[in-house]
């Protein structure tokens, strides 16, 4: 049997606005991954708890509340901490450019802004796992 | 090949020194198929028969997560380290899933004495995926006391879990159907203790009523098996709930049935094991186009499936002298 890909959606810190994650979760659910949602209002500890126990390939943070440049590098540096830094982890949200950039020489593999085709986001994946 | 064989004892010296990404880790390996992962559960099999492990079955959306997260808040304030399994449907058409039931465990889940896994069926129809046992085995090796099993939302034959749980909680609510639903066959049979959630709903005493009638019926030798209200949102119910599962495993000891059990569910694997040993064994030796010649001639009916099938055993038989 092949190695099934598995990823873990979650919404870190304040804002209720789940749409777009579970929208990116049924995405790649329909691409024949395994997606673990685990909901709103998660803190950087639960996220990265539920990332080892799960042993996902890939977290997808979803984030609207601004927080981002505080909640991406709690999420990196708890990984490094557990010896879980082979985990990617990528975002989505609204995200401008300039921190985007910080975000991604601080060890985040990609920035998915808003009107990313679901596509693109399966396909990064993909080749990113293989 | 030496290589392998290292790297899996490395896994199991970690999960018996409490490592919870080897844990993980080879949770994967064992979903995934990947060769050589029995020589690890082999390895960890002398470390495990000490966990007591529960299952909770019912309809989708009944509460089972929710009652599974309340379990474990008990289970821990009476000192228990607990394990989860939680199994989600695989679908048939994509092989994707989506794993839900972490949203409702978000009060235990940075909790050390806890370990939460999700599963998807993985193609498996019966509540359960075919892993769901060896992933049970991993915790149990891991050390924890309890292990919660939370099948797929039921309907009335996903009948699996009974043989692989020592204690199996069906859990129901109200506005689900009359009470000819409770005397069908499949579902209703296999509870040790029924669990009426959501109880503060308009028809839970209906549906209490209806279930009691219902076991009314069974004959009354032996355990009796008891139904609990809860409201599972607000713990309501879980204290005594929880009781109930301790004297159950207590009740299972004292007649003997708990060794009945490990010895059935230890036949049923080990035969699992072998016909599977038996089918790769014989994907193995004969080749595809064997197979392919062999349904080529059946469907030109210059052959029925039953003759075929001897054939290829003979060639076994043969082949093994």
């Amino acid at each position: 049997m092949e190695k099934k890909i598995r990823v873990l959606v979650a919404k870190p810190g304040l804002d209720g606005h789940d749409r777009g994650a579970k929208i990116v979760a049924r995405a790649l659910r329909d691409s024949g991954m395994e997606v673990i949602y685990t909901g709103l209002h998660q803190t950087a500890e639960q996220i990265v708890e539920a990332a080892i126990q799960e042993d996902v390939d890939v977290i997808g943070l979803s984030l609207l509340s601004g927080a981002h440049m505080t909640l991406f590098p709690k999420v990196l540096n708890l990984l490094k901490e557990n010896n879980a830094e082979d985990i990617k982890v990528m975002g989505g949200g609204i995200i401008p450019e300039e921190d985007a950039e910080k975000l991604r020489e601080m060890g985040i593999s990609k920035i998915f802004g808003p009107g990313t085709p679901t596509e693109k986001i399966v396909q990064y994946i993909q080749n990113s796992v293989e | 090949m030496k290589q392998l064989k290292a790297i899996i004892m490395e896994i199991v010296s970690k999960i018996l020194s409490g490592d919870r990404r080897a844990v993980a880790r080879l949770m994967s390996l064992v979903e995934d198929n990947q060769p050589n992962y029995t020589s690890a559960l082999a390895e960890l099999y002398p470390h495990t028969g000490e966990a007591h492990i529960i299952g909770i079955t019912g309809p989708p959306g009944s509460g089972k997560s929710t009652l599974v997260d309340k379990l474990t808040l008990e289970f821990r304030k009476r000192g228990k380290t607990v394990g989860i399994i939680a199994v989600d449907p695989t679908s048939p058409f994509t092989g994707g899933a989506l794993l839900g039931d972490r949203v409702r465990m978000s009060d235990i889940a940075l909790d050390k004495g806890v370990f939460i896994r999700s599963m998807g069926t993985r193609g498996h129809l019966g509540g359960l995926s075919t892993k769901t046992n060896d992933l049970i085995k991993i915790l149990d090796a891991f050390g924890k006391d309890i292990i919660l099993v939370e099948t797929v939302g039921t309907g009335q034959s996903e009948v699996e879990i009974v043989k692989t749980a020592h204690t199996t909680l069906i859990v129901e609510v109200p506005g689900l159907g009359d009470d000819i639903q409770t005397i069908k066959a499949g579902i209703f049979e296999i509870g040790d203790i029924f669990v009426v959630n959501k109880s503060d709903r308009e028809g839970a005493d209906n549906t209490f009523r209806e279930l009691e009638t219902m076991l009314d019926m069974n004959k009354s030798e032996g355990w009796k098996i008891p139904i609990v209200k809860t409201v599972a949102t607000s713990g309501k119910g879980i204290i005594p709930l929880v009781d109930i599962i301790e004297s159950h495993l207590q009740y299972m000891h004292e007649t003997g049935k708990f060794q009945e059990l490990k010895k059935q569910k230890i036949k049923d694997e080990f035969m699992g094991i072998v016909t599977d040993n038996i089918n790769s064994y014989i994907r193995n030796r004969s080749s595809e186009d064997d197979i392919d010649a062999l349904v080529e001639k059946i469907i030109n009916y210059e052959l029925d499936p039953y003759t075929a099938a001897e054939r290829i055993m003979n060639s076994l038989k043969n082949t093994s002298n």
